[in-house]
């Protein structure tokens, strides 16, 4: 961001000197719009874009979750009376909405710091590596790539009451077996997403590892720090920006969870014991037709990655001392 | 990489060994999957015991590719994700490409605002507008089992954006003011001097891209009924969910499913894995 602004100043200064530029900065649209009112032209699709998928929905959001809202056909005209916070105390005491945010929880307890320790640990190991590097690159990001769905078929395969994983562990295989016991459920979908996702966390490490001055690494050798100790002491805080993205994107893609708890659980089951409050929305919004009790769910749920976004952003950037 | 010369502290051979291991070790189990699922769209009965998973050549089959077909056009679906990408991507190429030009090398009053917002638009759980946007676009609009309506949620990436204006940033300054000296408009400083320039983003753009509508399962799967219009994720998935059990070998033609879905993108990022690196895609996200 920072480097947005900055770079450009010296052109405009040096542009009003003469008497055509200073003209020029007086007609109205460079007023208006600014020096190169081009500018806006060239965005203007793309900010039509967000304001039609992405704002405007989110205060369609607000306004369904405030109104006893159904479905009608398109043009019809319906009466749609507003509620005030009933879809939300509907929302906060249904056991199953409760659950699915424990669920979420977690997911994230496990999901989270798994995710950030096993990227650090990989992208370091992969930095410094000189061999096999692009191989090595690629086998971590085709998890990332492929499709939900598709994998999804393979840990069904792997995960199944008679699949490898249960024959190769034998008597230590849990029972009922795991996407089907309500202890394990939930855990295996956090595993799950981790494998899935980690190479595009890894890559994002890589990235914040090349910003990390080699100065740094020779004066901790000079100090006497082995291997592991100028790891702790310079490659994690040195990394720490990436960290706090990491630990945001990881939460965002936590709380939209849908697709495993669909497929890999079969509709968040055994029991509601893998559903995600996303899932519950779709339940209840478009099969059950309540899109006012869905919109409160999504307004809540985004409420709850705001709240954990900052207190991660407090505590593992460092700006709380 | 270059030739780093050892110095005190560096790793020592026990710990260079380590590192391998670990690597080869993550590797292992990030791509054992994907071999698995290949081993398993081929066997003629699902043997999940350890010697199942190496071929058999008693146990190998074509089958199951066909008892998918049988059950999921494999071709429509392919046909459908097609459609609904290339929008997608064609999309982010056209208008993502003008956004990130006019962020980078053009001045306007409210630059800042508009980066600031791909930014933000990246954290937006996505999920969260599902009923908005399918109460606007399949209710409202009736785009339901619509291309459009597939397109419209996904048709500029925010991220390539980001990434684009991150190209222009690098292209030296004086390139455009020289353009412009000699009497270049500015419509032919993008087309022939900017664009030109910033080919390699293409390639990047378009794969990153890419994997997002193809990828993607619970908007499309939101808003087509019809089994012709459905991607195939949605399609497959479909199968995984209702019809799997009613088959004879159902993980056989699901593995099979899977496989097609997978293997245009696993090669595309194969082929074009030096335009995946990590600079760009950090970049793109934290801009």
């Amino acid at each position: 961001m920072s480097s947005t602004t900055g770079v450009r100043p010296a052109a405009e200064t040096t542009g009003s000197r003469g008497p055509v530029s200073r003209r020029r900065r007086g007609s109205l649209t460079k007023r208006v719009f600014g020096k190169h009112p081009l500018g806006w032209l060239l965005s203007a699709p793309y900010l039509i874009f967000v304001i039609a998928v992405f704002a405007y929905p989110l205060v369609f959001a607000a306004y369904i979750s405030l109104h006893d809202y159904f479905f009608s056909a398109p043009g019809a005209t319906v009466d749609r009376p507003f509620t005030g916070i009933d879809n939300y105390v509907t929302a906060l005491t249904d056991p199953r909405v409760l659950r699915s945010f424990g669920n979420v929880g977690i997911f994230l307890l496990i999901n989270v710091p798994l995710t950030v320790v096993l990227s650090i640990v990989l992208a370091s190991a992969l930095n410094k590596v000189v061999h096999f590097r692009a191989f090595l690159r690629v086998s971590y990001y085709v998890p990332y790539v492929t499709a939900s769905v598709a994998v999804v078929g393979v840990w069904l395969f792997l995960f199944n009451g008679g699949g490898l994983v249960n024959s190769l562990l034998g008597p230590l295989a849990p029972d009922p077996s795991w996407l089907i016991n309500s202890a394990w459920a939930m855990p295996t979908i956090a595993l799950f997403v981790t494998w899935k996702q980690l190479g595009f966390y890894i890559l994002l490490y890589l990235a914040a590892l090349q910003n990390v001055p080699k100065e740094l690494y020779e004066s901790a050798s000079t100090d006497g720090a082995g291997a592991f100790r100028s790891f702790f002491s310079v490659t994690v805080p040195g990394v720490r920006p990436a960290t706090v993205l990491v630990l945001l994107l990881a939460t965002v893609t936590g709380a939209n969870l849908f697709t495993e708890p669909y497929l890999l659980t079969g509709g968040g089951g055994p029991d509601g014991a893998s559903a995600s409050p996303v899932l519950i929305m779709y339940q209840q919004g478009i099969q059950q037709g309540k899109p006012g009790y869905a919109a409160a769910i999504g307004v809540v749920l985004v409420l709850f990655v705001l709240v954990l976004a900052f207190l991660q952003y407090r505590f593992a950037s460092g700006k709380e001392d | 990489m270059a030739i780093r010369h050892r110095v005190p502290g560096q790793l020592t051979r026990g710990q260079s060994i380590l590192r391998g291991v670990v690597l080869f070790v993550g590797a292992v189990v990030f791509l054992f999957p994907f071999y698995y699922m290949v081993i398993g769209s081929l066997q003629a009965s699902p043997d999940t015991s350890l010697g199942g998973a190496f071929p058999n050549p008693g146990n190998i089959t074509g089958e199951n590719y066909v008892a998918i077909n049988s059950r999921v056009n494999l071709f429509q679906g392919l046909l459908s994700s097609s459609i609904f990408t290339g929008g997608v991507v064609l999309g982010t190429v056209v208008f993502g490409l003008l956004a990130g030009y006019a962020l980078a090398v053009l001045q306007w009053r409210g630059r800042g605002a508009t980066f600031a917002l791909a930014l933000l638009v990246q954290v937006v759980p996505f999920q969260l507008l599902m009923i908005p946007l399918y109460v606007m676009i399949a209710r409202n609009y009736g785009l339901a089992d619509n291309y459009l309506g597939m397109i419209l949620p996904f048709f500029i990436n925010s991220t390539a954006v980001v990434i684009f204006r991150q190209y222009f940033l690098q292209v030296p300054k004086e390139l455009f003011d020289a353009a412009r000296i000699d009497g270049a408009g500015d419509f032919r400083l993008l087309w022939q001097v900017a664009i030109p320039l910033v080919r390699p983003a293409l390639v990047t753009v378009v794969l990153l891209t890419f994997i997002g509508p193809w990828n993607e399962f619970l908007w499309p799967f939101l808003i087509t009924k019809e089994a012709s219009m459905q991607p195939l994720a949605v399609s497959l998935a479909n199968y995984i969910s209702t019809v799997a059990a009613s088959t004879a070998n159902p993980y056989g033609a699901m593995l099979a499913g899977a496989v097609v879905l997978a293997a245009p993108v696993v090669v595309l990022f194969i082929v074009f894995q030096r335009y995946f690196i990590s600079t760009d895609i950090g970049s793109g996200v934290k801009g």
